[in-house]
């Protein structure tokens, strides 16, 4: 049985403000060419110079995947002709990286080790047009991250829930905004096949894989023509192959068909990249997704509650802001979540403060709303962050709390239904609902339930 | 050490270079000549000596992340030699 042996390796835009080695902005969806300069056109002449955020958040990246931070890297060329390459060459790091070892925490899997992180510049833009190709060179020289990943997945699934963790890691740090559509987090994957006995097959680099299902149908692919061939006799041949997604295949790229020879060597323009140990200890690593989850499991919210929120960092930075762990996983995956899929709100501008959801809960907890009550309280301080106590004026939501009150209803009740509360004093335990009902209709839905509850047991006698 | 016409093609292709067939001739002697000088330098014992990759100070003087304005569109279009109103142009890619 041959076993698919997969590895990763993503590239993760870093966020800054500006470029790796030049002060234009990183700013997505600029029109073309309007963030450039000599040092990212390739203009001769040109020096680079290292942006301080980079190197800070390749530091927070390694150190929270428990990488060796490197005290000294080095700055290499990758020499290759493409017309999205203003300079011939990209910088980047080949044998003395920023970052080496370390793993990603994946959950429900197992810890995936890493390879390396070293730092790059991206390339430009391509754009197909009439006549020739447009080149939009924005986006050359921004800064990347790429995380090389040892060859340890073993299937599409595995790969994806990979990647997951990775980019919902790298979104918690601060390091990436995880936007796979903009292209600022991309996964290339190197697949092979092999008997477990024997060692590890050809391996087949896939590039152009850019959403989390691609990343499944194209490694599946992969793994199928793979072990297509092998049992037709062919042999497996090293090369670089592009995942089309309309056709759900893969096909091997022309152009780096010869193009593996990238002859590097050291960058002459740039010195090596010293990160003193003070430096290294001081970037801060704020919590991982996989701590906070911990965090929110001991404190008694669902497992299923704890993935949404910690699925979104927005909602788990809302959820540390409500205090009570478990009522504000409620609120959170009950009201909010429905409120933001039926797209009343934002979740980029919520209307309301935390602390209001705090001041709905106390109006529950003195008794002076119910729990229907609070549901529409709370729907109203979502939708149009109106105070909760306002809400319950205006609508009238206040229950009837005075005993006197209540206990006149209790009387009226009891002398209505006489046949009723016989039934429930001979066993019928299941009346005391109908008969609080009642109560409940003629005080409009305001009294108190577990107040009126108590008086009906008082009176009937349990 | 000798070098043939096919490795000065391969090299040749990869830095984008058209030779004729006596340049190729002609390069891969003069390319085997200057490997052969450097393979005297293989003879010096430098196991003892750390790998130079950068002849000056070590460490960076870092730029902070502030932006600045770089060139116009109009400027950094200005020296290519095909452009349309936004974009470089260059023969299409085919891939």
């Amino acid at each position: 049985m041959l076993q698919p042996v997969i590895g990763l390796e993503v590239h993760a835009q870093l966020l800054t403000r500006t470029k790796i080695f030049c002060g234009c902005s990183t700013a997505f969806g600029a029109p073309p060419n309007t963030q450039v300069c000599p040092v990212c056109l390739g203009l001769p002449g040109a020096l680079p110079a290292l942006n301080r955020a980079v190197v800070e958040l390749a530091v927070r990246a390694g150190k929270a995947f428990a990488c060796r931070i490197a005290g000294r890297s080095v700055w290499s060329r990758k020499n290759y002709f493409y017309p999205d390459l203003p300079k011939g060459y990209q910088i980047t790091q080949f044998d003395l990286p920023i970052c080496a070892g370390g793993a990603v925490d994946v959950p429900g899997l197992r810890k995936v080790q890493l390879t390396r992180i070293h730092l790059e510049e991206d390339a430009g833009k391509s754009v197909h047009a009439e006549g020739g190709s447009e080149v939009d060179l924005n986006r050359s020289g921004v800064p990347l991250i790429e995380i090389v990943g040892e060859p340890v997945l073993r299937s599409s699934e595995e790969a994806s829930e990979y990647l997951k963790a990775l980019r919902l890691a790298l979104v918690y740090l601060g390091v990436n905004d995880g936007n796979l559509e903009e292209g600022s987090f991309r996964c290339d994957a190197n697949v092979s096949v092999h008997e477990p006995s024997a060692k590890l097959g050809t391996r087949v680099e896939l590039k152009n894989i850019n959403s989390f299902r691609f990343v499944r149908q194209a490694i599946d692919y992969e793994i199928a023509r793979q072990v297509a061939a092998l049992g037709r006799g062919e042999r497996i041949i090293q090369e670089t192959r592009l995942y089309d997604h309309e056709k759900n295949e893969t096909r091997a790229m022309r152009s780096k068909e010869e193009a593996n020879d990238y002859r590097y060597f050291p960058e002459p323009d740039l010195p090596p990249l010293v990160v003193s140990p003070a430096w290294i200890d001081a970037v801060q690593v704020p919590r991982l997704p996989n701590e906070i989850t911990a965090g929110l499991l001991a404190a008694g919210v669902a497992p299923a509650d704890a993935r949404t929120i910690v699925g979104d960092p927005r909602l788990a930075a809302l959820h540390a802001r409500l205090g009570d762990p478990r009522r504000a996983a409620h609120f959170i995956v009950g009201e909010l979540s429905r409120a933001l899929n039926d797209r009343e709100v934002n979740l980029d501008a919520l209307a309301f403060e935390p602390a209001q959801v705090a001041e709905a809960w106390a109006l529950q907890d003195a008794g002076t709303i119910s729990s229907t009550g609070l549901k529409e309280v709370l729907a109203e301080l979502i939708r149009t962050g109106k105070p909760p106590a306002q809400t319950v004026l205006e609508r009238g939501l206040a229950q009837v709390q005075d005993l006197a009150a209540l206990d006149a209803v209790v009387d009226a009740v009891l002398a209505r239904y006489p046949s009723e509360a016989g039934k429930y004093q001979a066993g019928k335990k299941t009346l005391l609902g109908f008969l609080v009902g009642a109560a409940m209709k003629e005080l409009k839905g305001k009294g108190n339930p577990s107040a009126l509850n108590a008086l009906f047991r008082a009176r009937l006698g349990g | 050490m000798a070098i043939d016409r096919a490795q000065v093609r391969h090299v040749a292709r990869l830095a984008r270079l058209r030779l004729s067939a006596a340049e190729e001739e002609l390069y891969a002697a003069q390319l085997g000549a200057v490997l052969g000088y450097l393979e005297r330098l293989a003879a010096v014992d430098v196991s003892s000596v750390e790998p130079l990759s950068f002849a000056g100070d070590e460490g960076s003087s870092l730029r902070e992340d502030v932006a600045r304005s770089g060139l116009s569109r109009e400027q950094a279009l200005a020296a290519a030699p095909q452009h349309d109103a936004q974009a470089f142009v260059v023969p299409r890619i085919i891939e």
